[in-house]
């Protein structure tokens, strides 16, 4: 029998207060205690990269992050993304709908918030420079040129909206 | 692919921490330490690693810092990977370490995995524990019995096993300077980019002279540790660093390594195979660095 612990963690602005289990990954904490279910779970051991959020900041795999590591953490999932006055979507978001950078989209909320990292360092990545980004996420249906091509321009669309 | 039941603890101190160790060993509790959980949580998912116990160090802020002490550069056990990846001062004073580190997994896995973690891992494919060989670091542990100095020679001990005890945390790695002039590099192969390697090369040397010197190289990803590359080593004691030679020296590396392992994704020749090309580009790249 273990013992649950009390976790705070706030997840797209919004705290959440939970009793776990230790063993209650993160993901599984976002899909099934909040019922965020935009954060995919794939092979659930850190490769495929699909769980992708950000804690505190950084782009982490919530597979493999446990639900009591981000006790007191600021999570953001792609539910976080899209803008929640206006209710458009986030310039990441609409870029990967016009660059068709996804087809059947289990994978996409992984890279876009990888994309999302990697945008707010580099606001003028090169191919070079996202393809090293994403190069912890899979996506078995694009081939990764059309996703590659949403990243740039997302990064364009982000650099005029911030000029504009 | 979830984790079986474990209970867990999260000591705010070292102190703390070591205390739990102890009272968990005195219980004969299976306890296992968690740092940053990006080797330990796949094998938990998997189930190939089942403690009862997790003690978590991630609370525990006195463990993360980069700082210089003298001739060495001081890196905090739970100090994230990406956080040496950002270090100017890594990166100016130990650039093979920052290279190192630059190659570990992905940007997720680098955010939330710690540099004490992985030589505490000790995974035969990973890239640290032959730089550690090669720039002679050391590790500071801190147990029941109080802190002790352990050289990297003593510190891998076989597949996944360091000689760090159970009750004993590893708290500190310590990156000595590397001296002006010295020639470096580090090469792997691996299927995908950010995946463990099947085989790598790391090493540093010495051009005084118009010769070879102090040439330290070692191979990852081939044996259960992480090995020395002597013979290579001593042939190139005193030798022009010309094209002929660097390819015997590599050629000597990869023939006197022990049987390498095996598996799905590359047989033990291959692996041999990939040694001697690497340290044939890691000597033609360590030259031209070499002052």
């Amino acid at each position: 029998m273990t013992t649950k612990q009390r976790i705070c963690v706030t997840v797209n602005g919004v705290r959440h207060e939970r009793e776990v289990e230790p063993r209650l990954t993160l993901a599984d904490f976002l899909r099934h205690e909040l019922a965020l279910g935009g954060t995919h779970v794939g092979c659930e051991h850190g490769i495929c990269g699909v769980c992708t959020v950000m804690i505190d900041g950084r782009s982490a795999r919530s597979c493999i992050a446990l639900a009591v590591q981000a006790d007191g953490c600021q999570v953001t999932t792609v539910e976080g993304l899209r803008d929640r006055a206006t209710g458009h979507l986030h310039p990441i978001q609409q870029a990967f709908v016009e660059a068709h950078g996804l087809q059947c989209g289990f994978c996409t909320p992984g890279f876009m918030m990888t994309t999302l990292e990697l945008l707010t360092e580099n606001a003028e990545p090169s191919d070079e420079a996202i393809k090293e980004a994403l190069g912890g996420n899979l996506c078995r249906c694009t081939g990764y040129e059309a996703i590659i091509a949403s990243v740039r321009l997302a990064a364009q669309r982000l650099r005029e909206q911030k000029n504009a | 692919m979830k984790p079986a039941n474990f209970d867990y603890h999260a000591p705010q101190t070292l102190a703390e921490a070591v205390e739990l160790m102890v009272r968990l060993e005195e219980e004969g509790v299976d306890a296992k330490i968690l740092a940053g959980g990006q080797s330990l949580m796949p094998m938990l998912a998997m189930r190939v690693a089942r403690p009862e116990v997790l003690v978590d160090l991630g609370r525990i802020k006195s463990l993360d810092y980069v700082r210089q002490e003298g001739g060495v550069i001081a890196v905090g056990a739970m100090t994230s990977k990406r956080a040496a990846e950002e270090s100017v001062l890594i990166e100016q004073q130990q650039p093979l370490f920052h290279a190192a580190t630059k190659l570990v997994g992905h940007r997720q896995i680098r955010n939330r995995g710690s540099v004490g973690g992985s030589f505490a891992h000790a995974d035969p494919a990973s890239e640290y524990p032959a730089v550690a060989l090669v720039l002679d670091m050391a590790f500071k542990a801190v147990g029941p019995e109080g802190e002790r100095t352990i050289p990297a020679t003593d510190f891998f001990v076989t597949y996944m096993t360091t000689s760090l005890e159970s009750t004993e945390v590893l708290t500190e790695v310590r990156l000595p300077i590397m001296p002006a002039g010295t020639g470096w590099a580090i090469q792997e192969f691996a299927r995908r980019n950010g995946d463990l390697a099947l085989a790598g090369v790391a090493m540093t040397l010495k051009v005084a002279d118009g010769v070879c010197a102090d040439a330290r190289l070692a191979a990852f990803g081939v044996n259960a540790t992480a090995v020395r590359l002597t013979a290579a080593e001593d042939f190139l004691a005193g030798k022009r660093p010309e094209r002929a030679m660097l390819e015997q020296a590599a050629a000597l590396a990869a023939g006197s390594l022990d049987e390498p392992m095996s598996c799905v994704h590359a047989s033990a020749d291959y692996r041999r195979h990939l040694i001697r090309v690497l340290a044939e580009r890691c000597l033609a790249e360590a030259v031209g660095r070499a002052a």
